[in-house]
């Protein structure tokens, strides 16, 4: 444990045990926090591609993504720069139901998601199967602002949030592990909050 | 509305970064040279030098081994042997309202850093900066290594503000000729006012690579001038501040 700050006694003790380590709870805020400027994706042109080591690379528009199984989560999300909100509720498909149709090859074990302003972040085939990642277009009943991903996001609420790339357009699956934008500029391959994975060394 | 062609927009920042672990930060000055805020200059033990831009994480530890942490841009140059942070006080900031009330000279802090190879200046490239508010501390750090380059040449800046007292570096900044843009009050000839296209376009030149940093509804509207200008997406960088006052 690190040596105490002088003075220093923090905010408060009765911590909610859904806060991981190193965060707060932001309340009803939602900060936007992003590196490029924001696109306008029209949700006609939009459309999700999952391409890479799968045996029928496919693609979904609008319409046809909303054709699939509908999904929802319910929960928490965590963003590496120390805020949390409890009880967000997203729609869209699940990503195993992605993965189902395009058929990952047995040497998939990454994947790679890239958005339409050509941001990408990387994450491990596990952690985006077996209900644990979704794309998104709903935030509360609601269609997902632009400025939070909108009109389509990647949601993997149980890692840090510059996981869940905004605007995804691509999810391509990998042989061997590539670091996306955050991770070749210094933020953590997988990123688990309960783990404090912050950091490239975390 | 702009349409971002599906392209690749985004590249990997500044090669080889600087990164740094956690170390022991002695405090070797605290000014408040503005209201609400304060100006910490730290003598990071065993340091790695940082590129203009990237940041620090400061951590503080209870008693009982509770810790919060922040991200703080970093306002000296890389050839300063002290790193200067300069923090907004937020009233319901935890780890904000410690380092402007209860630090002082000569107390320890744990700090982390460098970080970010994203919005970080080479010291090469021609840029323009856009700032909001506190949103000008990393461009104060560029400013400084591009005179100790003797490259001033290379950057452009405008700054806004809802008033100059408000302003961190105001001083700085308008000896470094920055276009001062202040949104409650006016300003010289300038009239109180919100950043407009029309004061940007003389700043802009092809080849610039231009960073916009600040809150997210100065960030948003500054870097949807510059796309309507005609500027590349591509050539803009955005660092948006949460409520914690912490960068990306």
């Amino acid at each position: 444990m690190p040596t105490p700050t002088r003075g220093f006694f923090g905010r408060r003790r009765d911590r909610d045990p859904r806060l991981p380590p190193g965060q707060y709870d932001v309340g009803g805020d939602w900060p936007v926090l992003t590196a490029e400027p924001t696109p306008r994706i029209a949700p006609e042109t939009w459309s999700i591609t999952v391409d890479g080591r799968v045996e029928a690379p496919t693609t979904w528009t609008w319409d046809e993504a909303h054709d699939l199984a509908r999904s929802e989560y319910r929960g928490d999300i965590h963003c590496v720069t120390t805020w949390s909100k409890f009880d967000t509720r997203f729609a869209g498909v699940s990503v195993d139901t992605l993965l189902e149709a395009a058929r990952p090859t047995a040497e998939a074990h990454f994947v790679m998601a890239t958005s339409k302003t050509g941001y990408t972040t990387n994450l491990p085939l596990e952690h985006v199967t077996g209900g644990k990642a979704w794309v998104v277009w709903e935030f509360d009943g609601r269609p997902l602002p632009i400025e939070h991903g909108g009109p389509v996001r990647l949601l993997v609420p149980h890692l840090y949030f510059w996981k869940s790339a905004k605007w995804v357009s691509k999810l391509t699956l990998m042989t061997r592990d590539q670091p996306g934008f955050w991770e070749q500029n210094g933020y953590h391959d997988l990123g688990d909050p309960w783990r404090q994975q912050r950091y490239q060394g975390d | 509305m702009t349409e971002v062609p599906d392209s690749e927009v985004l590249g990997p920042g500044v090669a080889d970064a600087p990164t740094g672990g956690w170390r022991t930060a002695t405090v070797s000055g605290v000014r408040r040279p503005i209201q609400r805020s304060v100006e910490l200059r730290l003598d990071v033990h065993d340091r790695v030098d940082h590129l203009p831009g990237q940041h620090y994480v400061v951590r503080l530890t209870a008693e009982d081994g509770y810790t919060a942490q922040r991200s703080y841009s970093v306002a000296s140059a890389p050839g300063d042997p002290l790193i200067e942070l300069f923090v907004e006080r937020l009233d319901d900031g935890e780890v904000s309202t410690y380092l402007s009330d209860v630090v002082e000279p000569g107390d320890d802090l744990e700090v982390r850093g460098p970080i970010g190879g994203w919005f970080v200046w080479d010291g090469e490239t021609p840029a323009l900066l856009l700032a909001g508010g506190f949103g000008v501390v990393p461009f104060v750090a560029m400013l400084r290594h591009a005179r100790a380059l003797g490259r001033s040449d290379l950057l452009r800046v405008a700054v806004s503000s809802r008033t100059l007292a408000e302003l961190p570096y105001a001083e700085e900044l308008m000896d470094a000729g920055a276009l001062i843009v202040l949104t409650r009050e006016g300003h010289g000839i300038r009239p109180a006012g919100r950043l407009t296209a029309a004061e940007l376009v003389p700043l802009w030149e092809p080849g610039q690579t231009a960073y916009v940093c600040g809150s997210a509804s100065f960030a948003e509207a500054a870097s949807q001038l510059l796309v309507g200008m005609g500027v590349p997406a591509a050539d803009i960088r955005v660092e948006r501040f949460g409520p914690s006052g912490a960068p990306t």
